[in-house]
């Protein structure tokens, strides 16, 4: 552009380059500080003397790590639960939008409001238990992969989607050459859609790896634990436990806190791998359903 | 011209198909959306109607509809309870707190980063500030305690080094609001730009130009162009978060209470899931819930109402 900065402009970018600047070393400092602890000498880290480079460079964290069973046991279910979760929810998710985008569809308006109005109410935390319980539900891995396999609001950007990217017309279209309403979704819709399915797969993948919830509440028995449950023990659990009565149990105690303290940097980081190397590809689909999603469907 | 009113001839001759033969040859749309609708109907509507145990004395071995009706008595033993009102309190207090705290930042930012001349910097930052929020609450919570340890954390050692007293984060209750508000900000105020972000791309440079050209600076540009084009989208953003005051999160809170905050983090959600599952008293849990899940409803009712009648939009 021909016209010159002035001088209020380039104080202004000075400002606001260095606050943005300082934003993002607010955000990047705890995840840096967590990598180099993680392979600093756990002396150094439990005495405060690492910040900004790692200390006496040590993989004990991590050696420990490999040799937890629990770890490697929960990252083995959630890698199920999250692959098979996100599968179920998407052919689900992509089919019923896929119908309710079609205006043909009679009671559209009563299918739209069904599914809907469960955003608003629901019967809350104790009748959704005593039915996953009745169903005979309670404590089996199963309940992980069913229980959010639909969410209302993903259905409602990808129908949205398919409503501005496929018109009647195309449906017709095909319809004049003899193409069937499921010959049309199979071979036009879904090829016409792989940004949407790339959209929900993020949203449902990091959504199922990260919870904790459903299992906490569903899952007694311990060989199905999701990660995040066994990372809950690890983090969170080895400080508040009740405390020890026994010599033996102090004892016992001061191991969980050391063995916690030791491997908990490298947890972490283990733990978020997955999501660390999708992140390129799911910010990209993340921002592109969040935009979807604001325009009003 | 002739094509669309043969189009429209087309589109007015379905609806006057008859039903039957609609459904007929819809059948396979019925079809796809089967799945989602009986999961929605078993996990949904299903439990809608187990909410009637909210009035009952709801005994495992009788099922919902075999145990005997109680009227609102559940209701009264939660109203007449002295933790009713602490609970209330506190949902509404964290709530209010987070919302008033996390709403504006995102829109600061997003304004920041649309004044970005440099794209390969905009994105850089972009890129950083999104990634907190694919962080699970658990490692969050964990990352916290770590930073924050009375005394090998890196915010102690830092004031310590200022010279003041090390602060026992969790240990205190008076820190507990601010640390799951400000860890909120720090997870999701990335995120929450998107949206303005977007909606900034959509303001036309033509008028960023003529504002050049009569000698606007970037501020006053920010002031009275962009930030008027993003309001409306402000605003029913944030009309939709007042409609969701009383349904925060169980999730969070959940992971961040301990016996000393207690008093401060137990909120209605946790309660419920104290009482009904760790205690299984059922029917009682149950009845806060509904009290809960109604007010929210209300809220959201008359907050969408309200949108409509501000902004003419609305979620229905």
């Amino acid at each position: 552009m021909a016209i010159r900065k002035s001088k209020e402009d380039k104080v202004f970018d000075i400002i606001n380059y260095s606050i943005l600047f300082i934003l993002v070393l607010i955000i990047i400092y705890p995840l840096y500080f967590v990598v180099i602890a993680s392979v600093s000498n756990p002396d150094a880290v439990n005495s405060g003397s690492v910040t900004f480079w790692p200390q006496g460079v040590s993989f004990e964290g991590y050696s420990k790590l490999l040799g937890d069973s629990s770890i490697w046991t929960g990252y083995r279910n959630s890698l199920i639960y999250t692959t098979c979760g996100t599968f179920l929810s998407v052919i689900t998710t992509i089919s019923a939008a896929f119908s309710l985008s079609r205006k043909q569809l009679f009671g559209r308006n009563f299918l739209m409001g069904y599914f809907v109005f469960t955003m608003y109410f629901s019967g809350g935390m104790i009748p959704l238990y005593i039915t996953v319980n009745n169903l005979g539900l309670y404590n089996n891995p199963l309940v992980l992969i069913i229980l959010g396999m639909v969410s209302v609001y993903n259905m409602i950007i990808a129908r949205t989607f398919f409503q501005t990217n496929l018109p009647d017309e195309l449906f017709e279209a095909a319809e004049i050459d003899g193409c069937g309403t499921f010959q049309f979704f199979l071979r036009i819709a879904i090829p016409l859609s792989k940004a949407i399915i790339a959209v929900l797969v993020v949203f449902y993948g990091v959504a199922q790896w990260n919870s904790y919830f459903n299992a906490m509440m569903y899952i007694s028995n311990k060989e199905y634990y999701p990660l995040q449950l066994v990372l809950r023990e690890i983090l969170l659990q080895s400080r508040m436990v009740e405390p020890p009565t026994t010599e033996g149990a102090i004892v016992d105690l001061i191991e969980r806190q050391k063995y916690a303290e030791l491997i908990k940097y490298g947890v972490i980081i283990v733990s978020s791998l997955p999501v660390l190397v999708v992140y390129p590809f799911a910010q990209k689909y993340f921002v592109k359903g969040v935009m979807i999603g604001s325009v009003k469907g | 011209m002739v094509k669309a009113s043969k189009m429209r001839q087309r589109k007015d001759g379905f609806n006057h198909t008859p039903i039957w033969k609609r459904l007929r040859r819809d059948y396979v749309l019925y079809l796809l959306v089967l799945p989602a609708f009986i999961y929605i109907f078993i996990f949904n509507y299903i439990p809608m109607y187990g909410v009637q145990i909210a009035f009952k004395e709801y005994m495992p071995g009788l099922g919902i509809e075999a145990s005997p009706w109680t009227g609102w008595d559940n209701f009264e033993r939660f109203f007449a309870s002295p933790d009713c009102g602490t609970l209330i309190w506190n949902t509404v207090i964290l709530s209010v707190y987070q919302l008033v705290a996390s709403f504006p930042i995102p829109i600061i930012i997003a304004l920041m980063l649309n004044q970005c001349n440099s794209i390969g910097y905009k994105k850089f930052v972009q890129n950083v500030i999104y990634a907190p929020h694919f962080i699970s609450i658990v490692v969050l919570i964990g990352m916290m305690q770590i930073m924050m340890a009375p005394n090998s954390g890196v915010i102690n050692t830092l004031i310590t080094a200022l010279g003041g007293e090390p602060i026992f984060f969790f240990g205190e209750e008076g820190w507990f609001r601010h640390l799951y508000v400000w860890s909120g900000v720090w997870q999701s105020t990335g995120f929450n730009t998107i949206i303005y972000i977007s909606a900034l791309a959509g303001v036309s440079y033509e008028m960023h130009e003529a504002a050049i050209v009569d000698g606007a600076s970037k501020f006053k540009r920010i002031l009275y162009i962009d930030f008027p084009s993003i309001l409306p989208t402000a605003v029913i953003l944030l009309i939709m978060a007042v409609g969701q005051i009383m349904s925060i999160g169980f999730d969070k809170v959940y992971l961040m209470q301990n016996s000393i905050n207690m008093p401060v983090s137990e909120i209605i959600s946790t309660y419920i899931y104290k009482k009904g599952i760790l205690d299984t008293d059922y029917s009682f849990s149950a009845a806060v819930g509904l009290f809960n899940n109604i007010i929210n409803f209300v809220l959201l009712i008359s907050v969408n109402g309200l949108s409509r009648r501000v902004s003419g939009n609305s979620l229905w």
